[in-house]
Order: C-alpha cells, then structure tokens, then sequence
C-alpha cells in the first residue's frame, strides 16, 4: 500500500522553484514580518516596552492601593444591626451570632469593625460601633444621619476620575503613535538613506512596501496595546477594583478599536512625510508636523476634558477621537451612535490619507538630496 | 532579448532622455557607455521599473515587460544599500522571497551564492560590519539571488579590488554563457573591452553609437597601418597613396606610422617591405574604446 502512495506522490509535478509572482498580500506579508522581527531584535524597543508595561502596572497597583477606601470595607453584624448597616449599603457584612464573635473578628483584622445592636436605651441610633483602636470615621460616617442632598446637574462619574481616565488613554496613545510613528519614519529613511529602496521598488510595488511597513508597526502598536490593556485590566481584577474595571471596561475596548485606525493613519502620515527627506537627522523636523497633529488634540482633551462640548468635537477629529471618544464612552455621555459615526469617520479618514500619502511616499523615495516639497510630492 | 524602444524621459524642463533605443540580446555581454549625467542610470531605471518613462517602451522577447516580468531582472542600482543591521544571510533570503522564491530554494541560492563570492565565513555578520568589498560582494549577491533570467547592473565593478572584479566579472560571464541577456555601466573602459560582447554609447540622453564591439572597432577604425622593419624604412615615403604619420629609424630597424589611402596601397607596402628584408610587425591600428567613446560623445 505504501508503495502505491509512493508511486502517485512521486507522479505529481513537483512545485516549480518560483510561483509565477508572489501575490501582493504575500509581499506586504514579508515586508511585515521583516519590520516585526527587525523591531523584536531592537534592545532599544524591547527596554521601552518593557518600561510602558511596567509604568501600566504600577499605575495599576499605585490606582488600587489609592482606591482602598473607596472599596467596601467589612463590617462584623451581630442580630438587628444588620438591617441598620444593610440600610446604608456602604459595607460587605459579615453576620455573626455574638458580640464576642464580632470582637474577636475586630481583633484579629478580618474586619475594619463591628456593628452591633446598641445598650442603652436613650441612643440616638440604635447600633454600637466596636473597633480596635480609634473610631472609624468612614464607618461612623456612613451610619451617621446626612441631610438630602439634591443635585441639579448630576455627573455619572467624578471630574478627578474622568481626567485621570483621559490622561491614562492620552498617555498610552501618545507614546505608542509617537514611539511606532517615529519608528516608521526612521525606518522609511534609513531604506531610502541606505538605497536599499531602489532593489525593494524593482521588486515589489511601492503600495505594497508602504503597506508592510504599516502593518508590521500596527501590528506591534496594536500588540503593545492589548497587552498594556490586559495588563490593566488584570491589575484592576486582581487588586479588587473591580467596580472601576466594570466602569473602564467598555471604554478600553472603544479605545482599542479607535487605537487600531488610529494608528494606521498616524502610521501612513509618518511614512509618507519621512519620505520626503533623504537622512536620518531631517526625520524629526519633517515629521513634526504630524507630532503636532497628534499632540494637540490630545491636549485639548487632556485640560478641557470637564468642557463636555470640547470633548464631544474632539471626539469626532480623527487624530484625538482615539482618545476622546472612549473618555465620552466612560463618562456616559456619549449615545449608542456616536463611537459608531466618531469611527466611521475615523475610518474614512485613514482611506484619504493612505491613499494621498501612498503618493508622496512613491513620488518622493527616489528623489534625493534635498528635501522633496509638499506639493512635488502630490503630484500626479 | 530585451528591447529598449524610444524611451523620453524628462524632468521638469530638463531633456534627460531623447528617443533611446537599443538590444540587449541573449547571451550577449552589453556594455552601456556614457559620462557622468548622459543617461544610464535613468535608463536602466526605467528599464527595471523604478522610474516610468515619458514615452517609449521596455519588451522582453517583443512583449512589454510587466510587474511579474520585473520579478526576473537581477539589478543592482548606482547607489549601493543594504539594511545595515540585517545579517547577510538573512537579507538575501529575504530579498529572494521578495521576488518570490520559496523558503527553501531562497536558502539554497544564499547558501550557493555566498561561497561563490566568498562570503560564507561572514553569512552571519551584520552588513555594517563587512568591510568595504566585502559589502560590494554581497551587493552583487543581492542582484543575484533569485536566479534572475536578466542582469542590469549599474558600474557593477566600482570600489571592487582587483580579485573582486575577477571574480565579478567571472559571475557575469557566466550569466552570459547560461544565455542571459546582461547589462551593465562602467567607467572603467578597460573593463568593458575585455568584458563585453555588444557596447551601447550614450551622451546627453541619446545613443550615439551601437553594435558589437569588434564590428563598431572596425567602423571607427581609421585607415592607420604600423610597420616595423630590420632594415631603413625611409622607402615608403615615396610610394603612392601613402602618408607618413610617425617615423623612427635605430639600430633595430624601422618602425612606422602611416595612413593609406586604399587597401590595396596599404598591401604594396607589406609587399614591398617582406621583398626588401624581414618584417617583424605590421598591423592595422584599430581604435581602443576610449578613443571611440571620445570620437562619439564629442
């Protein structure tokens, strides 16, 4: 039987050494993955992501220890006082059957207190608070009688929340776009510095090179980001701030799908300025402009992010929606359409600009020398 | 064969090509000729793709050459450039994959074309790291890699030392004798005479003379004859249709420089000279290329 197989797999042709023409998914592919494992070998790049995952932790841990009295602290109940804490909603309760039980939970720091029924007879509430060694404020506080309190303008979450939330999106996608942005614009110059650009555009259109380049940095952004996302979102679950993962949550996940067109477009505009110059130390001045474009929105948002008009234009302007649409999202301000249209025009924005910066960068890569003028680069 | 028919290109203003033509045929070693500016980098710039030309076209056995076409064409541009912080090795087979081989048989042309060029010792080295040749070595790996069924090569033998531009120019000979049509640009004329079958001269965007190039030899020859003979030669002074260009006369004997004004003129002296005594030497001067190439850029 074995021979028979043999036999007919030896009367198939045998694959010709060259396919006709690698397809042009298959030549962005290679270009890709050249870009990934050049960056994976990088000290350099593996030093600065390993800085940015640790910084995400550490705000992690540093947010969770922060958030400690925000959480619901424990309390020990002993027979009727329970239904007077339970009323308050403020603490985890723990029901036991005697004072003595509650005082030994105190004791031994499995609770903050204990709440037991009062004796006397003239006190104002009918509960004793028991603690170790001071009086517990926050738990003092939330048996205490407030007056009500009526708000006109009620926000669904706290101003000092909601900046911190802008800055830690802001943070992240300002340093990925201008850390990979910075990489694509090296990386276009040093091929073009090195000439290696020439061989590659006798080989392989110039589409499809710019697209490998963005896709091999997307990629890794793209993976930095998932990666700082789980990393948050692990630190938040593991620190027991699951009440603010369940309020970031949705919001992380906007933010990476507008992160990931987001970031194609600052990718494109990158490569297609950097382009325009032949070395390496005229990379930073003609990329500035797009550093700009990515820095100022985000400024916007970072300071006005309690102007919720501010922050609903920046929301549509696809170089600070990345980072505004996703803070709306988190501050409930934002209706069910509007991530949707903030990223359709995202979207179509990205199509523009590949599709003009495909030009610049296949008008510019072979003209050396001096730097190529914006409107050369345009042209037909 | 790949034809190059009409070819314009112009920048802005400025006329860079005008209605260049000519053959690189089937294993024929073209030499492509011209000072600096004429032409032949954008020429063969164009040929490979890089630039599009304003009119005029590129065919490869009578049809124009496509994308897929462009895949078959070893080049090696003007300006050198590898990634520098890629290893040899690994570069090539990445440029090999470019032009579409497979894993394996990208592995085997690297692996075969580094010993060829001996590189194989420095496989694993990062390019910046090679020496100058070194780098120029792996260059030419680079044109080469994927097997191409054409070679355009721009001053392929620049910064070579001497054994590099042996064992370069045994590479292309080979290329040549497998039947590849080769094109290639130098400055060192010396090269090209010894090197190429046909030669292509441009000056200022046009070609000025083409063909093989013995037969272009021969056109440009002019009819100047050099004799050297034991006894006086003083003799041919007098006899018809004969101009003396240069005459020494020393203990040797004679030698002499003339022109001819036919064939047959030319003859008579032969003739005359073996019948007055032993003739060591007579042969018709023909043009070196330099002069040739300065006949026809001028």
């Amino acid at each position: 039987m074995s021979v028979t197989e043999k036999a007919s797999t030896r009367g198939t042709p045998t694959s010709p050494q060259r396919s006709t023409a690698p397809s042009v998914a298959q030549s962005v592919w290679l270009v890709a993955t050249r870009e990934i494992l050049v960056r994976l070998r990088s000290k350099a790049f593996l030093i600065s992501t390993g800085i940015l995952l640790l910084i995400s932790v550490g705000a992690v841990v540093a947010g969770g220890i922060a958030s400690q009295d925000t959480s619901l602290d424990t309390v020990a109940v002993v027979g009727s006082a329970e239904a007077v804490v339970e009323s308050t909603g403020a603490f985890e309760i723990m029901a036991v059957d005697t004072v003595a039980d509650a005082e030994a939970l105190v004791r031994d720091g499995t609770v903050k207190a204990a709440i037991v029924p009062s004796d006397s007879a003239d006190a104002v509430l009918p509960v004793t608070v028991i603690a170790l060694d001071s009086a517990p404020l926050d738990v003092t506080g939330a048996l205490s009688v407030s007056p009500e309190v009526q708000l006109l303008d009620p926000a669904e979450q706290g101003g000092g929340i909601a900046y911190l939330v802008a800055l830690a999106f802001g943070i992240v996608f300002l340093m990925s776009a201008t850390t990979f942005g910075g990489t694509i614009a090296q990386s276009v110059v040093e091929e073009k510095q090195t000439r290696i650009v020439e061989i590659l555009m006798s080989t392989i259109s110039v589409r499809a090179l710019l697209a490998g380049k963005v896709l091999g940095n997307s990629i890794m952004a793209f993976g930095q980001i998932v990666a700082i996302g789980l990393l948050a979102a692990g630190g938040m679950a593991v620190t027991g701030q699951r009440v603010l993962l369940a309020d970031v949550g949705p919001a992380i996940g906007w933010f990476v799908v507008f992160f990931a067109f987001g970031f194609v477009l600052l990718a494109a505009l990158y490569a297609a300025t950097a382009s325009m110059v032949s070395r390496q130390e005229d990379v930073g001045s003609v990329t500035s402009p797009v550093l700009f474009l990515t820095m100022i929105p985000y400024f916007l948002v970072v300071f006005f992010n309690d102007n919720p008009l501010v922050v609903a234009i920046m929301s549509y302007v696809p170089f600070s929606a990345p980072v505004s649409m996703p803070l709306r999202i988190f501050l409930g301000t934002a209706e069910w359409w509007e991530p949707l249209l903030a990223l359709v025009v995202l979207v179509a924005s990205t199509v523009v600009v590949i599709l003009l910066g495909s030009r610049i960068y296949s008008n510019s890569l072979l003209r050396m020398g001096a730097r190529v003028s914006l409107r050369d680069a345009l042209k037909r | 064969m790949l034809d190059i028919r009409g070819i314009t290109k112009r920048y802005g203003t400025r006329q860079v090509l005008t209605d260049v033509s000519f053959t690189v045929g089937n294993g024929r070693m073209t030499g492509f000729v011209g000072a600096n500016g004429a032409g032949k980098t954008t020429t063969m710039r164009i040929i490979l793709g890089v630039l599009t030309a304003d009119a005029g076209t590129v065919l490869i056995d009578g049809a124009p050459v496509t994308a897929s076409d462009r895949r078959r064409f070893g080049y090696m541009p003007e300006e050198r450039g590898l990634y520098p912080k890629m290893k040899v090795a690994e570069q090539l087979i990445y440029l090999a994959r470019l032009h579409g081989l497979t894993p394996h048989a990208a592995l085997r042309n690297t692996t075969d074309l580094l010993e060829r060029l001996g590189l194989t010792d420095r496989s694993n080295a990062l390019v910046e790291s090679l020496s100058l040749g070194n780098q120029q070595r792996a260059q030419i790996a680079a044109a080469l890699v994927h097997d191409p069924e054409f070679l355009v090569l721009d001053e392929p033998f620049s910064g070579l030392d001497p054994i590099a531009v042996e064992v370069v120019m045994g590479v292309l000979a080979e290329y040549a004798a497998g039947g590849a049509p080769v094109l290639f640009s130098s400055h060192q004329l010396d090269i090209v005479e010894r090197l190429c079958d046909d030669l292509v001269i441009i000056g200022d965007g046009e070609i000025r003379a083409q063909g093989a190039r013995e037969t272009l030899r021969d056109e440009y020859s002019s009819p100047r004859f050099e004799i050297r003979t034991h006894g006086d030669a003083s003799w041919i002074r007098d006899l018809p249709g004969i101009r003396i260009v240069d005459l020494t006369l020393d203990a040797a004997g004679g030698h002499v420089v003339f022109e001819a004004e036919t064939d047959a003129a030319s003859q008579l002296v032969l003739q005359q000279a073996i019948a007055r005594g032993p003739v060591s030497a007579f042969n018709h001067q023909r043009p070196s290329l330099a002069s040739i190439f300065k006949e026809v850029v001028q």
